[in-house]
């Protein structure tokens, strides 16, 4: 390799070890992200496209701005940050291992000038004598000593919590675990969506891609229901399913309750409740109807999307029908639904009726006055389903990564050197942190000293 | 006694609080200092007793979940937070002059949840109904506080480097503030107890995600956002070790950082979709 080489590869590999790139990319990571708030991501809906001229759409498009979390350039700053954080570690790691492996034992007169806190105390008697109280004296208000003797003088060095300098060594490997999580997440688990009728089952799920995925197994909806509070914001989505191995229930996992933040989970695929909606198909309304000239009240049944014949004449159809109508007409509460009503001979209208508000279809000045009792309604279940093995990866760097930080910010690695000499004892101390706090402690360790 | 009046009562505390604050600034006077705590700690034990009255409430009425759910309750638990935070630092470090740049925030969010926003306890979403609640919004909040109190020393850094520049020390108002080396220390360890919680509240955020909805991140613009106050006060972090880096730049990133931090909370709810229901005026 030639010189030019050399010093080629030496200013790539300074660049990388640069804090300023770090800070850079961390700023830069920072400001980018920004665009992916405000741009809505996945395919452009229509309502948007129309807000945005041609012209800028195909420079979002070309830039990746509808899917910028995953588009090369973000993907390329993260890599960066990858490897800069590497390429730093590597670099500054081994000399913070040799303070933790190997420490300066002997604090001789250079070293001693070199540290900003140093005490000597005048002591009578034998270095050989001194030597065992300095020694107590460490081990009672510091730390476990180790004695060097060098020409008759002895050496005490003592520390507490060397190994909080590894603690940002472990935020950054705690941030690349994460990325090697979501990396296998991403290519050995998938995320899905079904949909299960109540009474049906599913056995295969289609991903967010597209692809239809056999689960190995059968999900089955027993039964689904929905219940409101009296404001009409909903209390709960429950879902009751079982999960079948060749058409059989798996003990254990039957008439399982799943609801919003009490998932299912089932040889590592799990299953949240993420929607609902009536099937459309096989629903039963009921209403009363009754003549306004006067008349008892007749029960009458109405199969969803067919027509039912009234008394006297006429048709009736339920258009749509819901449990909780607050959410249409925030004025009234309950369950209700449309109905049209075509009489012999006449046009059809349609119009709500409520199950909570039996008088109100009085007002409409019919001949026939609608009550609505209810629905024998089928729902569905909307399911999402996630496999992720990496998850557990995820979760043990962000632990990692709380506990580097709490390392890193909370516990300073504290150094403390005895030299016992004839006459003479003389403390010196340093502090990976907080020298100010640092110096309050060293500054009683010396009144104690004094007095050894 | 009803919670609402508690709060009301607060929030004169913090007014009052503020005032005299700035009556230290110009007086100099350590008791009038003294005063200015004393009257923010008041106001703290009152909403402390409030906060628990209100839980309380909710569950006399049914509901029956800590007041954490709501843009109403959020910004009343972040007004507390951050004279816990005040006091924790005016407790360790002795500085109390601080308080003068950081309890009117404590005041501005008491204001606006005791005027502009509906204080009514509502009922739990099925997606709220969850341990994670309370776990994800105390650390997120304490997080934000600890940057509050960052924010309002960064600023009176600012004040005073900018005045130093042009002659020696600075004198009247300025001469309350500590030096600035000071002040950028201080600016530091608000930082160093706001990043852990922040971090914490991201990471129990994620958690309750894939709880929930089987993904532990999905780029919704708040995840996104507290993501960005998250990078912008790691590059603060690595500011401090590099040279040019310190001092008045460290502190324009603080101030940056919580503006990102309050667009991160209320800004992404009026302005951005996404999944975090308390904001957006519901």
């Amino acid at each position: 390799m030639t010189t030019d080489n050399r010093g080629v590869v030496q200013s790539v590999w300074d660049f990388f070890c640069s804090l300023k790139l770090s800070i850079f990319l961390l700023i830069g990571l920072a400001v980018t992200s920004i665009i992916g708030t405000i741009i809505p991501q996945g395919p452009p809906a229509p309502e948007y496209l129309q807000t945005i001229s041609q012209a800028k759409f195909k420079i979002y498009a070309a830039l990746g701005f509808f899917d910028m979390y995953h588009s090369w350039w973000f993907l390329l700053l993260l890599y960066l940050l990858t490897i800069n954080l590497i390429a730093c570690s590597i670099k500054r790691l081994p000399r913070v291992w040799k303070i933790i492996s190997e420490p300066t034992l002997v604090m001789d007169e250079g070293f001693e000038k070199s540290l900003s806190l140093t005490h000597e105390v005048k002591v009578g008697g034998e270095p050989a004598a001194l030597k065992d109280r300095a020694a107590a004296f460490l081990r009672k208000e510091f730390a476990e000593p180790r004695l060097t003797e060098v020409d008759g003088e002895y050496h005490f060095f003592a520390e507490k919590n060397p190994y909080c300098r590894l603690g940002v060594y472990v935020v950054h490997l705690s941030i690349i675990i994460i990325f090697i999580g979501a990396i296998i997440g991403s290519l050995a688990g998938y995320k899905g969506y079904a949909a299960i009728p109540e009474g049906g089952s599913v056995s295969t799920i289609e991903s967010r891609s597209g692809k239809q995925i056999d689960l190995g197994f059968a999900v089955k909806c027993e039964k689904f229901s929905v219940s409101f509070y009296d404001t009409g914001a909903p209390k709960e989505f429950r879902s009751i399913l079982t999960v079948l191995e060749n058409g059989k229930p798996v003990p254990g996992y039957e008439n399982v309750k799943v609801i919003v933040n009490q998932p299912l989970t089932y040889k590592g695929i799990t299953f949240y409740q993420s929607s609902y909606g009536p099937t459309g198909e096989g629903g039963v309304f009921h209403f009363t109807v009754r003549e306004r000239k006067g008349g008892a009240p007749v029960p009458l049944t109405v199969r969803q999307g067919e027509r039912a014949s009234l008394p006297g004449g006429g048709t009736i159809q339920v258009l749509e029908a819901t449990q909780e109508v607050r959410s249409v007409l925030p004025q009234f509460s309950g369950p209700a639904a449309r109905i049209e009503v075509t009489p012999p001979g006449g046009s059809p209208q349609p119009f709500v009726v409520f199950r909570d508000y039996p008088k109100f279809d009085e007002e409409r000045g019919g001949n026939l006055i609608f009550t609505y009792e209810g629905a024998d309604e089928k729902y569905y279940t909307g399911l999402q389903v996630a496999k992720d093995p990496g998850v557990w990866v995820v979760w043990l760097g962000c632990a990692l990564m709380v506990v580097g930080i709490l390392l890193a910010f909370f516990l300073s690695h504290k150094r403390i050197w005895v030299r016992v000499a004839r006459g003479r004892v003389t403390m010196g101390g340093t502090a990976s942190k907080n020298q100010a706090g640092f110096q309050l402690a060293f500054d009683e360790l010396v009144d104690k000293l004094k007095s050894i | 006694m009803s919670s609402s009046l508690l709060f009301n009562v607060t929030t004169i505390c913090y007014m009052v609080s503020m005032l005299i604050f700035f009556a230290f600034l110009a007086s100099k006077n350590k008791t009038v200092g003294l005063a200015g705590s004393l009257a923010a700690y008041g106001g703290f034990i009152i909403q402390t007793i409030a906060i628990i009255l209100r839980w309380r409430e909710s569950y006399a009425i049914g509901h029956g979940h800590a007041p954490l759910s709501n843009l109403y309750e959020s910004v009343v638990f972040f007004s507390w937070t951050i004279v816990l935070i005040y006091g924790l630092i005016e407790f360790k470090y002795k500085y109390r002059i601080v308080g003068a740049f950081v309890i009117p925030f404590a005041l501005l969010g008491m204001a606006w949840a005791q005027l502009g926003l509906n204080s009514g306890i509502e009922p739990l979403v099925p997606a709220l109904q969850s341990n994670w609640l309370l776990y994800h919004v105390i650390t997120c909040f304490l997080g934000y506080a600890a940057f509050a109190v960052a924010c309002g020393i960064s600023i009176m850094y600012l004040i005073k480097a900018g005045k130093e520049s042009d002659s020696a020390p600075a004198g009247g108002l300025l001469s309350m503030f500590p030096s600035i080396r000071i002040l950028d220390d201080l600016n530091y360890r608000a930082i160093m107890i706001g990043f852990p919680l922040l971090t914490l509240g991201i990471v129990t955020g994620a958690a309750w995600a894939n709880y929930a909805w089987g993904t532990y991140w999905s780029w919704d613009p708040k995840e996104t956002w507290s993501l960005i106050v998250w990078f912008i006060y790691a590059a603060f972090l690595h500011a401090r070790i590099t040279r040019g880096w310190v001092g008045k730049r460290a502190a324009i990133l603080s101030v940056i950082g919580f503006a990102a931090t309050i667009f991160c909370y209320l800004g992404v709810n009026l302005f951005l979709s996404g999944l975090h229901s308390y904001g957006g005026g519901r």
